[in-house]
């Protein structure tokens, strides 16, 4: 069977590709619309370096068919941003260390803005239990949940 | 990942994606993907056609039933399960190995529906939906819908007693009853993100201090998620005897596997499953 | 300006004139060509633009622009010891920093290698299957190499493409080239790889002079080293004191740095060709690229690049080889990028070892009175850097402990498994392993609790260590104590009970463990010496570029040069820049590795720094010391250029590789950390639940990177300690090679951490600092298995300490 065309929305804009229907979000995504922003690190669901919202829930976008996209609305690193400011949680991975080598990043951050929408005052606790499907080789991790826990979401519209 | 030139279904309602069922018995079924396209990635699969269940709304839900057990729909997620205070009641160690499936990502993808029918002997949850005595509903459009106990649904490795033309539609829990006592555990590879080297759940309904009903059930360590009849039947009409441990190497069978050893298995199951009844026997 | 912007590389049309004239453009020339003048701007600009620029340059010829990041425009000028942003920080928290994969230029053919699935044998051929369409494939074989078959390191043995014979299993004997990465790994498939097998060899303890399975040289040795020191070093079975003995072994490691290897190699319009991707190590390179394109018309620049930990130090040069010869042939822009299965098998690891330990001890005070210390480290098929693996290794032996007589001999040797390599710690995480389980041994044996024993034994100031050396700064007390002072003055976090760890019904035990360690900073002897590592500045406009060959791979020394110099000068940090990292532009400055960058290549950028001033004084014709950068500027009557090198000065080391005597290294870092655990009894699993450090850093030239550095390589340490297996296959190769199976800490794994930068300057760094790269590496793995045997009684001596192996060891107790 041929391409599909698939219709969703990226980072508040409509977007519609015509890809074949199992390909991976996340191929679609780098390749096909050229957001690099979210990263490959094992193809396989373990990293996390591909985390990307769909419809405010984060997920592996190397494991899911870009058919079960359809509709709907993803948000990946590159959709932190509101009217150029960049979301509390970036402020706060830059001030407090939280990014090193930065190849897991994307992926921390999109979970991480998953986690802040439902609970602007985490403990470290439910940081580490919000990020746990997020690998860092870099930081021992200490540093992305104090980042984390000192965001200040207070203004930041949700 | 070759699939180019695959062919996806993605039917919207149940009747549709049961025709397409029957008509395309050779399209492998995806719902959240969470397994699927890891063997597709790994080139373990590669399937012409793929039957996508995602759009199937109507069973992305959890419901409670009038005789006070839960219905989980084959596409309700983890995190849905997670989320619903029926299964909260019903079903807390179901709750707790949902918490142990990967991680957010994957809990927000992964089904209840797809650990069963992935049939993984490591699957998180199936020793506690055998503990829990789990109905699966399958249905076809030819025969329509019937009920297979989860314990009878495995007839080997990886092998489903189901029709080629019937998909899953639902789980059912009975109700919880006051004198159960319930535990789960997973010794996995690590705290998340992590496949299970042995899991284990576990439903003593214990009534003046006498087992009258007992559900042992493991994963990893068999070919299929097993009931432990040996241990069950030993730990009835009495206190609840962490000595009954013993008998388990009468209903495992572990093997040596790139995450773990047969005898780690053995032993860890023996010890895990004595320290759980250990605990349950002191529980009132 | 949008994202947009920096994707997509237009295709490669100009001419060799616009190549050859492209030019390194400052800051301000960038926010002209991107029509954002206005300085709210500033911050949006940066490393987005930088990486924009470099794709383009690399395949228009165009100009670079340069870092410039998310840099304050305060007046201020002390930028040391203050947790300045990263200066790739903004790129990299917006998705915007551009790793080799995310540069895509036109007619970009994908790269895959062929490999041997057997360890050794004779090499027949490849057999293509004649029923697939080959039309759009490009395959490459030894034959294909323009110049040398060899990837140049220390030796010449590593051939770029197998030929003849095979040595380990997924060794690189083809190469494919195909439009898609699909159509590439299929056409791998359907190459078969002709092998006459011949029985591998696997055990490293029957490798030297083993003569019926010759792998390396005459004798599979890749580096044998003896050192003595005291004038009864041989003679230690005749030494008074108690004997205490034991065997200490430890298994590979993996890198796993999250963004796996990957070169795009792609041909200039003067004919030449320009490397770019993921590394640590532009100049080794060019250097091995010389040898294979018989030409040196090539440049190498670092893209983004998602972690190295030495996994990045030697292996890129066989990438780059690879992607090279692929781009020759084709004529064409070429990405080779390793799926993480590949990159697991393929690629190098920490080398495993056994290591035994005879130490003579007086019984009474603890005290060492001699080491006879023999180690073998397996180096894999071929030499790659394992002679350095193995000089580090023996000089760490001992631990910071003085011990008056010293023999120890240490054995490189080769096996049919893929090489080893460059890995944080470089040979000390596997002997302070050993060297700390002997303390504890010691410890037991004589009835002296652990601590008291190291206490008593740690070097002070005036000690002399295993190569002769007198030490000037001994801070191994100094790091014990304050760790210790923080881990007595509040107890760990409650570990919050995990869904399925058995809650009250698991039986758990507690304990608490503490290990020392000491890690030579920079280049052995006079390593540094010989190489000099050069820095450029330059003063562009009003503002200063610094150009070195020296990669940030995260540590943050992008963001750290810059504080220096500025600092040294007097000036904001927005106006000193850092220039990208193309070998066309910056001079050698040595290479990422060895706990040095910061320290030795730091020190440069500050001695260039001051040269700059000196340039720009006599620029101007005056004397006067207390005119500042601006004063002199403004004096200026041009504004050319203004451009100096700086060269690393000989720190005066005097060392005698032959006998291995001498100042082994200019200073040493050290460390404490104390780990406290769980023992699940049932399970065999260690949960960690605080780990604290005291690591003596010299001075934090930016504490947040500096703590990150070293937290970091603490949680790498405790996966070594507790989880990270690689498990080998009947061929050598790793089975286990998915993230799945290969089991790095996640969050929920990892402990809270608490770190303590304890800073005792030393003088050849600049304003005091150390090398700090590699120390965390060092110390957690022991400190575990003491926590381990205080909570059980279970004594472990091997790495990894996997719940297999403690389940194992507690049911034998």
């Amino acid at each position: 069977m041929s391409d599909q065309n698939i219709r969703f929305e990226l980072n508040g804009e409509p977007q519609s590709v015509t890809v074949t229907p199992m390909a991976r979000l996340l191929d679609v995504l780098r390749e096909d619309l050229r957001a690099t922003g979210s990263k490959e690190g094992c193809g396989e669901g373990e990293c996390g370096a591909c985390t990307v919202l769909v419809d405010g829930l984060s997920v592996n976008s190397c494991l899911v068919p870009v058919a079960q996209v359809e509709g709907a609305q993803i948000t990946t690193v590159e959709g932190l941003e509101r009217d150029d400011r960049l979301h509390p949680v970036q402020d706060a991975f830059l001030e407090h260390g939280g990014a090193q080598c930065g190849i897991c990043t994307p992926g921390f951050l999109v979970a991480a803005a998953e986690l802040l929408a439902a609970d602007d005052q985490p403990t470290p606790e439910t940081v580490r239990d919000a990020l746990a499907g997020n690998l860092c080789r870099c930081t021992g991790y200490q540093k992305i949940v104090d980042s984390v826990v000192k965001t200040v979401m207070e203004g930041w519209p949700c | 990942m070759l699939t180019s030139h695959a062919n996806v279904l993605s039917p919207r309602t149940i009747a549709d994606a049961l025709d397409m069922r029957a008509t395309n018995p050779q399209a492998m079924p995806i719902a959240g993907g969470t397994d699927v396209m890891v063997a597709l990635e790994l080139g373990a699969v590669n399937p012409k056609t793929f039957l996508n269940l995602w759009g199937l709304r109507e069973l992305a839900e959890v419901n409670q039933r009038d005789d006070g057990g839960v219905s989980i729909g084959a596409l309700a997620t983890y995190r849905t399960i997670c989320a619903s205070e029926h299964v909260h009641h019903v079903a807390p160690i179901l709750v707790e190995a949902s918490r142990t499936v990967g991680a957010k990502q994957i809990q927000n993808r992964g089904t209840l529906a797809g650990n069963i029918a992935n049939a993984s002997p490591a699957g998180d949850t199936l020793p506690v939906l055998l503990a829990l005595d789990a109905d699966v509903e399958v249905a076809s459009s030819a025969r329509g819908a019937r009920r297979i106990p989860l314990s009878r649904l495995y007839s080997g490795y990886r092998q489903l007693n189901m029709d080629t033309d019937e998909l899953i539609t639902w789980v059912h829990l009975p109700p919880r009853h006051p004198n159960d006592r319930t535990h789960f555990r997973k010794v996995g590879t690590r705290l998340a993100q992590a496949i299970s080297k042995v899991v284990m759940g576990i439903r003593v309904r214990v009534e003046d201090g006498v087992v009258n009903e007992a559900r042992v059930a493991l994963g990893s360590v068999a070919p299929v998620p097993v009931r432990c009849h040996h241990v069950e039947n030993a730990l009835m009409g009495g206190a609840v005897d962490p000595a009954v441990s013993s008998l388990l190497s009468q209903d495992i069978a572990p093997i040596d596997d790139i995450r773990s050893t047969k005898a780690y298995r053995n032993g860890t199951a023996h010890r895990i499953l004595r320290s759980a009844l250990t605990h349950l026997s002191k529980e009132v | 300006m949008t994202v947009a912007m920096t994707k997509g590389c237009p295709s490669r049309s100009r001419s060799a004139t616009l190549w050859k004239n492209r030019r390194f453009i400052p800051f301000s020339s960038v926010k002209a060509v991107l029509n954002k003048n206005d300085e709210a701007v500033d911050d949006e600009i940066s490393l987005i633009a930088f990486h924009f620029f470099t794709s383009i340059a690399m395949f228009l010829g165009k100009s670079y622009a340069v870092v410039y990041m998310r840099v304050s425009r305060g007046a201020s000028s002390m930028h040391i010891g203050q947790g300045i942003v990263r200066r790739d920080g903004r790129a990299k928290v917006t998705g915007a920093a551009l790793y080799v994969d995310d540069v895509c230029p036109e007619n970009c053919l994908y790269g895959a290698t062929v490999r041997s699935s057997v360890a050794r044998g004779r090499l027949l051929g490849l057999e293509k299957d004649p029923a697939y369409d080959w039309s759009d494939i490009t395959i490459c074989t030894a034959e294909d190499i323009p110049g040398e078959n060899v990837v140049a390191l220390m030796t010449d043995d590593q051939p770029v493409l197998a030929y003849e014979r095979i040595r380990h299993v997924a060794e690189p004997v083809a190469l494919i080239a195909a439009p898609t990465r699909d159509r590439a790994l299929e056409a791998v498939a359907h190459i078969k790889v002709l092998v006459d097998e011949e029985p591998p060899l696997f055990d490293p303890t029957i490798s030297a002079h083993n003569q019926d399975q010759l792998i390396f040289g005459s004798d599979n040795i890749f580096s044998h080293i003896r050192l003595l020191h005291g004038d009864q070093a041989e003679a230690f079975d005749a030494l008074d004191g108690l004997l205490v003995e034991g065997e200490y072994r430890v298994g590979l490691q993996e890198q796993l740095y999250i963004e796996t290897q990957g070169i795009l190699a792609s041909p200039r319009p003067d004919g030449g060709l320009t490397i770019f991707g993921s590394m640590q190590c532009p100049y080794y390179i060019v250097k091995a690229l010389k040898r294979v394109l018989g030409h040196e018309n090539l440049n190498v620049v670092q893209a983004a690049t998602g972690g190295g930990f030495g996994g990045k130090e030697e292996y890129p040069s066989m990438l780059s080889a690879h992607a090279a010869i692929l781009s020759i042939k084709t004529g064409r822009p070429v990405k080779l990028i390793y799926r993480r299965d590949e990159d697991l098998r393929a690629t190098t690891k920490r080398h495993p070892a056994i290591m035994n330990y005879r130490t003579k001890v007086d019984p009474k005070t603890g005290k060492l009175l001699g080491a006879d210390v023999r180690l073998l480290f397996d180096g894999g098929a071929y030499n790659t850097l394992s002679p350095v693996v193995n000089s580090r290794g023996v000089i760490h032996a001992l631990g910071p402990y003085a011990c008056p007589q010293v023999c120890l001999d240490a054995l490189m040797v080769a096996t049919n498994t893929p090489p080893n390599g460059a890995f944080r710690g470089f040979g000390a995480p596997q002997v302070m392993f050993a060297a700390e389980r002997h303390m504890d041994r010691i410890a037991r044996t004589i009835g002296m609790d652990p601590v008291e024993l190291r206490r008593r034994n740690l070097y002070r100031v005036g000690d002399i260590t295993p190569t002769g050396q007198c030490l000037t700064d001994a801070g191994g007390l100094e790091v014990l104590d304050k760790a210790l002072a923080a881990a007595q003055k509040t107890d760990p976090r409650p570990r919050v009970e995990h869904p399925g760890s058995g809650g009250s019904a698991a039986r758990r035990a507690s304990g608490r463990g503490v290990a020392i360690a000491w890690h030579g900073c920079g280049f052995t002897g006079n390593g540094e010496a010989a190489l000099k590592g050069k820095v450029d500045l330059a003063i562009q406009g009003d503002e200063v570029v610094i150009y070195s060959g020296s990669t940030d791979i995260g540590q943050g020394t992008d963001t750290i040069f810059p504080s220096i110099a500025a600092t040294i000068l007097g000036l904001p940090l927005h106006r000193v820049q850092m220039a990208p990292h193309d070998t066309d532009i910056v001079p050698d400055s040595g290479p990422t590795v060895a706990s040095r960058t910061a320290m030795v290549v730091g020190g440069v950028v500050a001695q260039g720094a001051r040269k700059l001033m000196d340039a720009l004084r006599q620029d101007v014709n005056t004397e006067d010391s207390s005119l500042t950068f601006d004063d002199l500027l403004s004096r200026r009557s041009t504004d050319e250029t203004i451009r100096i090198q700086a060269e690393y000065v000989d720190a005066g080391l005097e060392w005698d590789p032959k006998t291995y005597q001498g100042d082994a290294y200019p200073t040493y870092g050290w460390s404490c950390m104390v780990v406290d655990l769980d023992v699940d009894l049932d399970t065999g699993e260690v949960l960690y639940t605080r780990l604290i450090q005291a690591t003596d850093v010299g001075k934090a030239l930016n504490p947040v990177l500096c703590a990150g550095q070293l937290e970091g390589g603490a949680l790498q340490a405790l996966g070594y300690a507790t989880s990270e297996e690689v498990v080998l296959d009947a061929h050598g190769g790793m089975i286990n090679n998915r993230l799945t199976n290969y089991i790095i800490p996640t969050t929920l794994d990892a402990p809270p951490m608490e770190t303590i930068l304890v800073e005792n300057p030393y003088d050849g760094g600049p304003f005091g600092a150390k090398g700090i790269g590699e120390i965390p590496h060092d110390v957690p793995a022991p400190a575990v298995a003491q926590a381990i045997e205080q909570a059980t009684g279970l004594v472990l001596n091997r790495l990894p300490m996997t719940p297999e192996r403690v389940m194992d060891g507690l049911e034998a107790l």
